[in-house]
């Protein structure tokens, strides 16, 4: 069984975000970044089955050299080795197109993404490497197992859950659920003097097209001064939100 | 070359979703001077989509997709969506069959988009980022452009068109995916789609007193979400978790009650057009995105707001 994790390095999420002056890109200027957190879970879970069934555990990123941090985490956490795609990725096709390529160069049959990442949120990368590949895909996989040559997996939908057995190859876009928060594996001692010594290769793109592109940012705009009701005085309250807001 | 829109039917059900939707393609298609196709899969009554702007719905009638198969259901939309405008509804199918109509077709994908475009040639639309700290304008440099459109932004507008009905029969072969079971949640209303959500959080100290949010919600008619601590202590479900590792939500209405307002929740909530905030704290820094506070113990305002509503709405 071999896995290959796909995760991205995105800002803390403790981060105040702010765009260039001329408001044409992200300012990343003093971010701490770290593991996607979407992306924690699926890499527990793949080291899950690096446990139980031997699988070996490959991670990626398509990202520039300050995305190797997380690289590296991703190795102490017991990733056997890691892929660095040097390019910036900008949007979700160019960073789809590099994965297939090298899922489809290395024979992976299994991949692993989280569902979004908390940066552009388009969350479709997953998807696009599942069509490029022609693979099975799931999105929203909140339990998965394997058995002989087929993926159990339960996916989140509106009004509850759906089960099914999908065939491999397949790519599975997980989320929080799918291992208990308490589980999530967090890098011991041991784990991050091996990854020092585990293999990360850069690889160069295979290609630089990019079909969407984000011409210009904005900030939220502040809402205005909030207006405080006495806990003995609900009746105003609800006035307020029926005849100023409208919303009752 | 017509708009086209995939016209979602859940549970047998059109769901605001669909129709916003439809309404969107509706406003892009007047402004291309066109107009809409809807695109229905073993869907029933579809004459309701006429009310929206559909001038055509191709009605696709297939067994071997009365369950979900992202493969066969890509592979029927790509064939039938004959346009280079097409545009989705945000939902968990549609979230995983929209970016491969995109690749299938060498089209651009944005994903939640929040209103019109602000130009056609080349098609330029604002979408949030940063997980709701942010937004950006997107542009598409391709031949065509696949929409999602975020829930509960856009709105429904109606534009009754007298359209017709094209019925096309498939049989897919859908063996690669077999559904297994289905567990519905208990009747919840979908968290997305809401226009009235009652959140709490820590500050709720005792089981017991969710009863209250449960009971102020429904009086409401709206849904309930929490922060994050208290679905990963399993007190909520992660289905609830509201907040930029959980959901993005923009009600008209948010009610948070016992949460302090910390800068990974607001991303979450600040699309709401409407935000009350009820905690103990006068410090908590939520009080300074609301637009209404009160300050004060939870368990008795929150009883005392529910019989106040129960006679406001008599």
């Amino acid at each position: 069984m071999r896995i290959l994790v796909c995760i991205s390095s995105v800002p803390d999420t403790t981060s105040k975000i702010n765009f260039t002056a001329d408001q044409s890109a992200f300012d990343n200027s003093g971010i701490q970044w770290i593991i996607n957190p979407h992306d924690e879970f699926v890499l527990t879970k793949a080291i899950q089955l690096q446990a139980s069934k031997g699988a070996s555990v490959t991670v990626v990123s398509v990202g520039e050299a300050n995305c190797e941090p997380v690289l590296r985490k991703a190795l102490a956490i017991g990733a056997n080795d890691a892929i660095r795609v040097n390019l910036e990725p900008k949007d979700s096709y160019t960073t789809a197109k590099e994965l297939a390529f090298i899922i489809k160069n290395g024979s992976y049959d299994i991949v692993f993404c989280g569902k979004e990442s908390l940066d552009y949120n388009g969350g479709a990368v997953p998807a696009m490497i599942a069509q490029l590949l022609g693979y099975s895909f799931v999105n929203g996989t909140v339990e998965l197992e394997f058995k002989e040559n087929k993926a159990l997996v339960t996916r989140e939908v509106e009004g509850g859950k759906e089960k099914m057995e999908v065939e491999v190859p397949i790519v599975i876009a997980g989320q929080k659920g799918l291992v208990r928060e308490k589980d999530l594996i967090i890098p011991n001692m041991r784990g991050i003097m091996n990854a020092r010594t585990k293999p990360l290769t850069i690889v160069e793109p295979i290609s630089e097209e990019i079909n969407t592109e984000a011409i210009k940012f904005e900030g939220i705009m502040p809402r205005g001064a909030v207006k405080m009701i006495a806990s003995d005085n609900l009746d105003e309250l609800i006035k307020l939100l029926h005849e100023e807001a409208k919303v009752i | 070359m017509s708009v086209f829109v995939y016209a979602e039917q859940i549970n047998k059900e059109y769901k605001k979703t669909t129709f916003e939707a439809i309404s969107y393609a509706k406003q892009i298609a007047d402004k291309l001077e066109t107009e809409v196709v809807a695109i229905a899969i073993n869907s029933t009554n579809v004459e309701k989509l006429y009310q929206y702007g559909v001038s055509k719905i191709i009605k696709i009638i297939d067994e071997g997709l009365r369950s979900f198969n992202v493969n066969a259901y890509v592979k029927i939309i790509t064939q039938v969506s004959t346009g280079n405008v097409i545009v989705f509804p945000h939902t968990a199918n549609t979230s995983a069959i929209a970016p491969m109509v995109a690749v299938a077709k060498g089209y651009s994908f944005i994903s939640g988009v929040l209103e019109s475009p602000q130009s056609f040639k080349p098609f330029e639309v604002k979408k949030k980022v940063f997980s709701g700290k942010g937004f950006m304008v997107a542009r598409a440099n391709s031949d065509g452009v696949v929409l999602t459109i975020s829930p509960n932004v856009f709105g429904i507008k109606e534009n009754f068109v007298q359209g017709e009905e094209e019925v096309l029969e498939f049989s897919t072969n859908s063996e690669n995916y077999n559904i297994v079971a289905h567990e519905p949640s208990e009747g919840k209303m979908d968290l997305k789609e809401a226009e009235i959500v009652v959140a709490a959080g820590r500050g709720i100290r005792e089981i017991e007193d969710w009863k209250l949010i449960e009971n102020l919600a429904e009086v409401l008619g709206g849904a309930v979400a929490c922060s994050k601590p208290v679905a990963d202590n399993a007190i909520r479900p992660h289905s609830e978790h509201v907040g930029q590792t959980g959901k993005v939500i923009s009600p008209n209405l948010y009610i948070a009650v016992g949460i302090s307002g910390a800068i990974q929740h607001l991303a979450g909530v600040n699309g709401s057009k409407t935000i009350v905030v009820i905690n103990n704290d006068e410090d908590a820094p939520f009080f300074k995105v609301a637009d209404y506070g009160v300050v004060g113990d939870a368990t008795k305002i929150i009883p005392m707001l529910i019989e106040k509503i129960k006679d406001f709405k008599e």
